[in-house]
């Protein structure tokens, strides 16, 4: 038995034997990837609604563009902590990289990766969404604008809990120290 | 699938969608339709469109102005903005505007045929048709002699083509058979238009399938309400009822053997929906059924814009426009003719 408590020969072994940077990796390429993903579906479903609605309503253009940043924020969440996270990678010597306290760092990033990279995504879309409703409600009868801004505004708080929630995760990142 | 359309709606069809809301904001309000019933001739009547969206195709029009000129200005400016959200579509949004059309279709070549009939010129009946039903070789409908020639030399190039296959026959054609061909072919793009849009699916789907059954509902009445006392057979009758739709099939059966219009009347009451339409109308009296069938229409048609991502709000804002056209001819004519007094008569607001 390995010093993670797995048989060889089993699929647990399989599992402990990949590496903790190729999860670490994915995770981040996930955080980033995943959220810009988000980002852009919400800022293609409120775009092309926006740009209809201002054809015969052109006042709304400069107020609605606050849809289309609110989407971005999430694309720039997922960056800040892609970089966060790729600060946590650090080099272990070859006798610890299957060690669990490594193992324990490799998933803690890959877990702040996924949690960021979905979050942005949902959070992404929604906002998108919204805007989208915003910008047609707005070019009909423009006292609806700051009421429907509240709602995404609630929406982009999605994407902030993801950021809170994975970057407390990827604090646990230690790995360990050289024997 | 149903609810998840916003997130894929808008790569296709979001940017028609938006200018298709834009210009439903510019169809007449009440307070419009209040300066327009209290204007004293055409010209005035001119006056107040030229402050709304209709202003750009009716300033250069010369000062004696008919109604005719009124009404065939507005369809213009209609048709103008559905050609330019034709061109922009794509697939399947393209054949979904196309199918708004066929009825139109169908309505030009029964005019055409029913003008040639009674030997008119085909120019003249030309220039009644619809703008939106005109197709190629439209005026070779007046060579046609029975509708088998009719199918073979200018229908089968039409979208047209497969709502004949029911009603080839070597026939003359005269006013009765007219009529019925109109009412088959009618029949036969209902369904289809159905089938389309339950091909569709989603909210789409949902929203088209109760404006067609209510359209099918209502035509199923008419069609009954004006076969009564007429040489057409139950049977008959009843092949010309649509397959889909609240009255589909019970209601059917009960409407083919209806003689009068108070039988009509009690079959109808027992759908809810139908009943409040009905109530509204007291015993015996018939011509306010028209109005009544177009105000619930266009409540139908206004709660289709209520949901995003989906395609009813095109049909919906055509046949609103249709129905705002409808309402500027019976004002102009109110206006020319001196009847103001019966001007809401026939006017149904839409907002």
């Amino acid at each position: 038995m390995s010093s993670t408590g797995a048989y060889p020969g089993t699929w647990a072994h399989a599992l402990v034997k990949v590496s903790p940077y190729t999860f670490s990796a994915i995770g981040i390429a996930i955080a980033i990837g995943v959220s810009v993903l988000g980002a852009a579906w919400g800022i293609y479903i409120t775009g092309s609604s926006l740009i209809g609605a201002a054809i015969k309503a052109p006042r709304i253009t400069s107020k609605n563009l606050i849809s289309v940043i609110f989407c971005e924020a999430v694309a720039i969440y997922g960056v800040i902590v892609a970089i966060i996270l790729q600060t946590k990678l650090e080099s272990v010597p070859q006798s610890q990289i299957y060690e669990p306290e490594s193992l324990r760092a490799g998933y803690a990033i890959f877990a702040s990766g996924i949690i960021v990279g979905f979050a942005n995504l949902v959070c992404g879309v929604c906002v998108g969404i919204i805007g989208s409703s915003c910008a047609l409600s707005d070019a009909q009868n423009s006292t609806l604008f700051v009421k429907i801004l509240v709602i995404e505004i609630f929406g982009s708080a999605l994407g902030l809990f993801g950021v809170i929630v994975g970057i407390i995760m990827s604090a646990q990142a230690t790995w360990p120290a050289k024997a | 699938m149903y609810g998840f359309e916003a997130l894929t709606f808008n790569v296709d069809g979001g940017y028609l969608e938006a200018i298709v809301r834009g210009h439903r904001a510019g169809l007449l309000t009440a307070s419009d339709y209040n300066n327009l019933c209290q204007c004293e001739n055409l010209d005035d009547i001119k006056m107040h469109l030229s402050a709304t969206e209709y202003g750009p195709y009716l300033q250069n029009e010369p000062s004696p102005l008919h109604t005719t000129t009124i009404v065939e200005k507005c369809t213009l400016k209609l048709v103008d903005e559905y050609k330019h959200m034709l061109c922009q579509a794509t697939e399947p949004l393209s054949t979904f505007l196309e199918y708004i059309t066929y009825g139109h279709m169908i309505d030009n070549v029964v005019l055409i045929v029913t003008g040639t009939l009674h030997e008119r010129d085909v120019h003249e009946l030309l220039e009644k048709c619809h703008p939106l039903g005109m197709f190629d070789s439209i005026a070779t409908l007046a060579v046609a002699q029975n509708m088998r020639e009719l199918y073979r030399l200018v229908l089968v190039d039409t979208p047209l083509a497969p709502y004949f296959s029911e009603c080839i026959t070597s026939e003359d054609l005269d006013d009765m058979n007219i009529e019925i061909m109109r009412n088959t072919l009618y029949k036969a793009y209902l369904e289809d238009f159905y089938r389309f849009c339950q091909k569709l699916g989603g909210a789409t789907a949902e929203i088209m399938s109760d404006l067609l059954s209510f359209e099918a509902d209502r035509r199923a009445v008419n069609i009954t309400i004006n076969s009564i006392g007429t040489e057409l057979t139950r049977d008959d009758r009843r092949k010309l009822y649509s397959n889909f739709g609240l009255l589909y099939p019970y209601g059917h059966e009960e409407l083919a053997v209806c003689e009068d219009i108070d039988q009509v009347r009690g079959v109808m009451e027992k759908y809810p929906p139908y009943q409040s339409i009905f109530a509204k109308m007291s015993y015996g009296e018939s011509q306010m059924l028209d109005k009544a069938f177009y105000e619930e229409e266009v409540k139908r048609l206004c709660l289709a814009f209520e949901q995003q991502f989906h395609y009813a709000v095109f049909f919906a804002y055509m046949r609103l426009r249709e129905q705002e056209i409808r309402n500027l001819m019976w004002i102009s004519e109110c206006v020319a003719q001196n009847q103001k007094s019966r001007v809401h008569d026939s006017v149904v607001f839409i907002f």
